[in-house]
């Protein structure tokens, strides 16, 4: 298939992901802020979206304080920020349209009334109103778009491409979120495990939709590392970084085979690390060392995807 | 409202109470749907359209604003026997009209014969590149869309012929197709002739004009891009084709070829379809700073590595002055006598016909000999004494730049607007296409002015288009049996 066809499924896939994650983000934060804690204030418990996002510098040249409204509105519906719930949507339907030919009819019209419906939310202001509903829409759109090109798209590099996008954001977030929630709710001087908040915690794994598959799996109070665990190494858990990668060097095999591409290579060499990796382990030498070489290898794969498969200009 | 005075062909009604017998049965059913439920129709194919992202971009306005075309629920009737002269008399049209493309690029036996000046070839629209090039089976125009307007029950005439990148097909596809979802009852009371088709018509003939010894040819369609005004349309017919949508930036040259990039390499490409005009397809040959274009591609075209459709240089056979010459043509070039009228045509570079024009500006249409689209044009008529001032200033300035003809009467069709039904302006644009034969799909763009009193039906103007139904006859019988069938169908629900 075209490289720029190709190229244009792949980010508009990513894209999608990309808004139903800062979706969650959101309203798993929003959703903190109605448990009583007197330990946060308003900016300890919004600054972290932004920091997951790696957006807390953009924010903070052009707003003094963290406030919910500021975050929220930054974060869902500001058109100058390019991580913006809005940016990735308008994004992910320029991409879809650039190409429409290139997926069902369905999956166009999708993604076409996905952005028309968006202008509900025009002009309001989430903090006050409707953000649940918002996050709740975002996430709905972002199954259906799901399962409308599951559904219906011939299993055609077209698809692997598109699916390649999704996994490879997929497994970014999950690493950020869990990177960065892990170092806030642990107290600096308190060992993994020590005294955290179930609610927040909870949150956590609310937020990768994780908190029932954490009580089938573990059948236990909430533990840090079984957190951990459930997000990096269990390949069941559809959010995982160990699922994402077994999605990934699966769909990368479909694509090249019979070739060598380094793409390949370096997907195989995170999957094995995720596969046949140890939570003990992962935590002796630091779980945030883990998830930053995690998050770094991740993108040098999309560098390497971009390279092999994407970028026109090699002819 | 000047154009109130005149009269106009109503397509519907014969008198203020008469319908046309074509008309009989759709007027019968017309009369029964409620206002409401008709604008609830209009409303609901709106929403469709928007949905489907049929939109298109208008130039000078805000980047990215996309607008629907106006539909009209209210279709354009054709009966089978008037489809009959238009299509051959299009088909007539096009035959001739790609015998002189070859001709003037080739032998240029009508300049010697004295039909067509020698100063076409000094035309911005001629390519002296294209001179002695042999493209395959000598087709220039494989899509063409005939523009014709009518004044009466039986006068058409052929306003233009639109050689280069001919648009609208994909409205006459997509209007059917919601027709046949709005008023699925419709269909079965009338025997409306398909139009859906076209793309496999279209594909075959691209296919069939591969160089020759090429065995499974590949073709993709060349756009411009999303953010071309008829970007719709691409997309629509790459897919309804099951061909690449491809950009400038998607093809390179090798060697005498043209390739694809794709994610598996290298992929050859045989035919083009090409939605980008001569100037922008190559930027080593035309204009330089075309970004859209394939550095190479002509000169790969010319050594017969690639067949562009339609070919390079038919802008000289559509021009408003070698519009005149049709008629000459077809005599000339298949020794028939034209099937379908020219409009009488003012040359404003001859000094009667200039002075004839600027004295009768108010009611005439002068036109840029090169224009399109509905720009650059003066509506007499219409017109205010501003207008007509200032455009007899740009007349004087370059009269041989511009064309005048008599303002048509054009024919009017029921359409339903703000106020209810009312008449509109009407005019049909018919696509023929040329492969291994010359054929068209038994149907048109209807396009349809959807302001009162207004001639101009571009959609670059507010036009809006009308689904076209050719209708084969039906016996009596065959009526009877549906209507009762129809009935019976009510009384179960």
């Amino acid at each position: 298939m075209l490289s720029r066809t190709a190229n244009h499924l792949y980010w508009m896939a990513r894209y999608i992901e990309r808004a139903e994650n800062m979706a969650r983000i959101l309203d798993v934060t929003s959703n903190m802020a109605l448990v009583p804690n007197a330990a946060l204030s308003e900016a300890a418990l919004w600054q972290p979206a932004l920091e997951i996002s790696g957006n807390a510098e953009a924010f903070q040249e052009r707003f003094s304080d963290f406030t919910a409204s500021n975050v929220i509105h930054f974060l869902a519906m500001d058109p100058e920020n390019p991580s913006s719930i809005y940016s990735a949507l308008h994004s992910a339907r320029e991409n879809a349209r650039a190409v429409r030919v290139a997926m069902t009819s369905e999956t166009w019209e999708n993604i076409n009334a996905l952005w028309l419906e968006f202008s509900q939310f025009d002009g309001k202001d989430l903090a006050v109103d409707g953000l649940r509903e918002f996050c709740d829409w975002v996430k709905a759109r972002s199954h259906l778009f799901r399962g409308v090109s599951f559904g219906t798209m011939l299993r055609d590099d077209a698809f692997q491409f598109l699916r390649l996008g999704t996994f490879i954001e997929r497994a970014d977030n999950t690493a950020r979120l869990l990177d960065v929630k892990y170092h806030l709710l642990l107290p600096k001087e308190e060992e993994v495990g020590g005294g955290v908040d179930y609610y927040e915690w909870s949150a956590v794994l609310r937020s990768v939709s994780a908190f029932q598959a954490y009580q089938k799996v573990f059948n236990d109070t909430i533990q840090p590392w079984r957190v951990a665990e459930l997000l990096v190494l269990r390949k069941d858990m559809p959010r995982s970084l160990h699922a994402c990668f077994t999605e990934i060097t699966a769909i990368l095999e479909n694509l090249t085979t019979g070739r060598h591409v380094e793409c390949r290579r370096i997907a195989g060499e995170i999957n094995a690390s995720l596969q046949y990796g140890r939570m003990d382990h992962i935590f002796q030498n630091g779980l945030h060392e883990f998830l930053t070489e995690f998050i770094e290898c991740n993108n040098q794969l999309g560098a390497e995807i971009q390279n092999s498969f994407l970028n026109i200009h090699a002819a | 409202m000047s154009s109130q005075a005149r009269t106009y062909f109503d397509e519907m009604h014969s008198g203020p109470a008469g319908v046309r017998d074509l008309y009989a049965n759709y007027a019968n059913w017309l009369r029964n749907v409620p206002a409401a439920q008709l604008e609830s129709k209009r409303q609901e194919a709106e929403l469709l359209f928007r949905r489907v992202g049929i939109t298109f971009n208008v130039y000078g306005e805000n980047a990215g604003t996309e607008r629907l075309i106006p539909f009209d629920v209210i279709p354009r009737l054709l009966a089978a026997k008037e489809w009959d002269v238009l299509s051959k008399g299009a088909i007539q049209r096009v035959r001739a009209l790609n015998m002189f493309l070859h001709d003037i690029y080739h032998d240029r036996e009508i300049i010697k014969a004295g039909l067509v000046s020698e100063n076409i070839l000094t035309h911005s629209q001629y390519r002296p590149e294209m001179f002695d090039v042999d493209v395959p089976g000598g087709i220039y125009a494989h899509i063409a869309g005939i523009d014709i307007v009518r004044t009466g029950e039986n006068q058409f005439y052929v306003l233009e012929d639109n050689l280069r990148t001919p648009s609208g097909v994909s409205y006459m596809l997509e209007d059917r197709k919601m027709m046949m979802r709005l008023f699925p009852e419709l269909f079965r009371r009338y025997s409306i002739a398909p139009v859906e088709h076209y793309p496999q018509v279209l594909k075959n003939n691209l296919r069939a004009v591969a160089q020759s010894g090429v065995k499974d040819p590949t073709v993709v369609l060349l756009t411009p891009g999303a953010y071309n005004s008829a970007y719709f349309e691409h997309a629509f017919l790459a897919q309804q084709m099951g061909v690449e949508l491809v950009e400038g930036q998607d093809l390179f040259v090798r060697g005498n070829a043209v390739y694809m990039r794709t994610t598996e390499g290298p992929k050859r490409v045989d035919v083009i379809y090409r939605r980008l005009d001569d100037e922008y397809i190559d930027p080593l040959a035309f204009n330089p700073d075309s970004m859209l274009g394939v550095p190479g591609l002509f000169s790969v075209y010319r050594n017969g590595g690639v067949t562009l459709a339609n070919a390079v240089g038919t802008g000289v056979a559509d021009d408003k002055s070698t519009y005149i010459r049709v008629p000459d043509m077809i005599k000339f070039y298949l020794g028939e006598t034209p099937i379908l009228s020219n409009v009488p045509t003012y040359e404003l570079s001859k000094k009667d016909d200039l002075a004839y024009v600027l004295d009768n500006l108010p009611e005439l249409v002068v036109k840029e000999v090169q224009g399109s689209g509905g720009y650059g044009m003066l509506v007499g008529p219409t017109a205010s004494k501003q207008e007509i001032t200032d455009f007899r200033d740009r007349i004087l300035a370059d009269p041989s730049n511009y064309i005048a003809q008599p303002t048509l009467a054009l024919s009017t069709c029921p359409t339903l607007v703000e106020q209810g039904i009312a008449p509109r302006h009407v005019d049909l644009r018919p696509f023929v296409l040329s492969g291994e034969t010359v054929t068209l799909v038994p149907g048109a763009l209807c396009r349809v002015a959807m302001r009162e009193g207004s001639l101009v039906v571009n959609s670059s103007q507010g036009g809006g288009t009308k689904d076209t139904w050719v209708l084969q006859e039906k016996s009596p019988q065959e009526v009877s049996e549906i209507e009762t069938a129809l009935k019976d169908e009510v009384a179960v629900c």
